[in-house]
């Protein structure tokens, strides 16, 4: 009797179960491909993180303290949906949806940090159109940063979902789902400050 | 898993202490990387390998202890997809660098203003 998120199956209906199972491997053949447009991203920073055409570089916009502020954010978010996730197996929709709230509000943190980031540099003149090193930035950390937003509004919808129909094998299948694509979103992080941020300054 | 309500973490392997030592791990990871970023002790290419090291262990404690994924039959196929999509993503990013950079070293250098 092994919990996990990926082969979990709250429900006992057979043809649910088996469901909730194609459902779930569906949903994890579409994040790697997800992997590779993200891979395609870090390709395309990696070729041109030196092509700054005489403006900023790494060391000059990229705030460590910050960075790391909002890795804690989305890693703790991890945690808590995980936490979640628990409640959600033991049929426990209070403390679920609590938990939920409490993951949706860090990513929340993690997603108004980054825009934040982003209407500093465009302020700055250090928008996308700058450089070709600019340019990858912007588009490897806004694809993240949209997939994350994505993200906090499916977990709104099954907060409501929960909220309204309670811990329906439907909806815990679709939670595991959502709970896959959440933990994609801070192992795709993990590479991202390591390859951005980490490469940019050193 | 099915009707055990409230029982269903206490038997067997309970979910949350495994996600509980991923955080851990990933948490200890990640303080470790900023820690040696910031601080700047050693050379920038050895801090460079060190974190490349550091995120690939956390890359793989995560999908160990948050997505569960492991050598058992039930995640044969996931785990399946996730080496081609690997070998794929090596593929795509290693040849993209390998030629681009040497197309760069073979450019001559152009001299932009006269």
């Amino acid at each position: 009797m092994s919990s996990t998120t990926l082969t979990d199956h709250p429900e006992s209906d057979h043809h649910l179960h088996d469901a909730t199972e194609n459902a779930t491997f569906g949903f994890w053949l579409y994040l790697m491909t997800d992997c590779i447009l993200f891979a395609s991203l870090f390709a395309t920073y990696a070729v041109l993180y030196q092509n700054t055409a005489s403006g900023p570089g790494g060391p000059e916009i990229f705030d460590l303290p910050y960075v790391f502020g909002e890795t804690m954010f989305l890693l703790v978010s991890a945690f808590t949906n995980g936490v979640a996730m628990s409640f959600v197996y033991k049929k426990d929709r209070q403390k679920a949806v609590f938990w939920l709230i409490v993951t949706a509000l860090l990513g929340l943190g993690f997603i108004v940090m980054e825009v934040n980031e982003f209407i500093h540099l465009i302020g700055e003149g250090n928008g996308p159109d700058r450089s070709g090193f600019l340019s990858a930035f912007f588009g490897l950390v806004g694809t993240h940063g949209a997939h994350v937003s994505i993200g906090l509004i499916w977990m709104a919808v099954m907060i409501g979902q929960l909220l309204i129909k309670g811990v329906t094998p439907k909806v815990s299948s679709r939670l595991i789902r959502l709970s896959l694509f959440w933990h994609f979103l801070d192992i795709v992080w993990v590479c991202l400050f390591t390859v951005v941020y980490f490469f940019g300054v050193a | 898993m099915s009707a055990n309500h409230s029982h269903a973490a206490n038997h067997g392997e309970n979910p949350l202490r495994s996600h509980v030592i991923g955080f851990a791990i990933s948490l200890a990871l990640t303080f470790f990387s900023f820690g040696l970023v910031m601080s700047g002790v050693l050379a920038s290419s050895t801090t460079l390998v060190v974190v490349v090291i550091a995120a690939a262990m956390q890359v793989f404690a995560q999908f160990h202890y948050f997505l569960h994924l492991d050598s058992s039959s039930t995640q044969r196929m996931n785990v399946m997809v996730l080496i081609y999509t690997i070998v794929i993503i090596a593929i795509l990013v290693g040849l993209s660098l390998w030629i681009m950079y040497n197309t760069h070293i073979r450019m001559m250098p152009i001299p932009m203003a006269r």
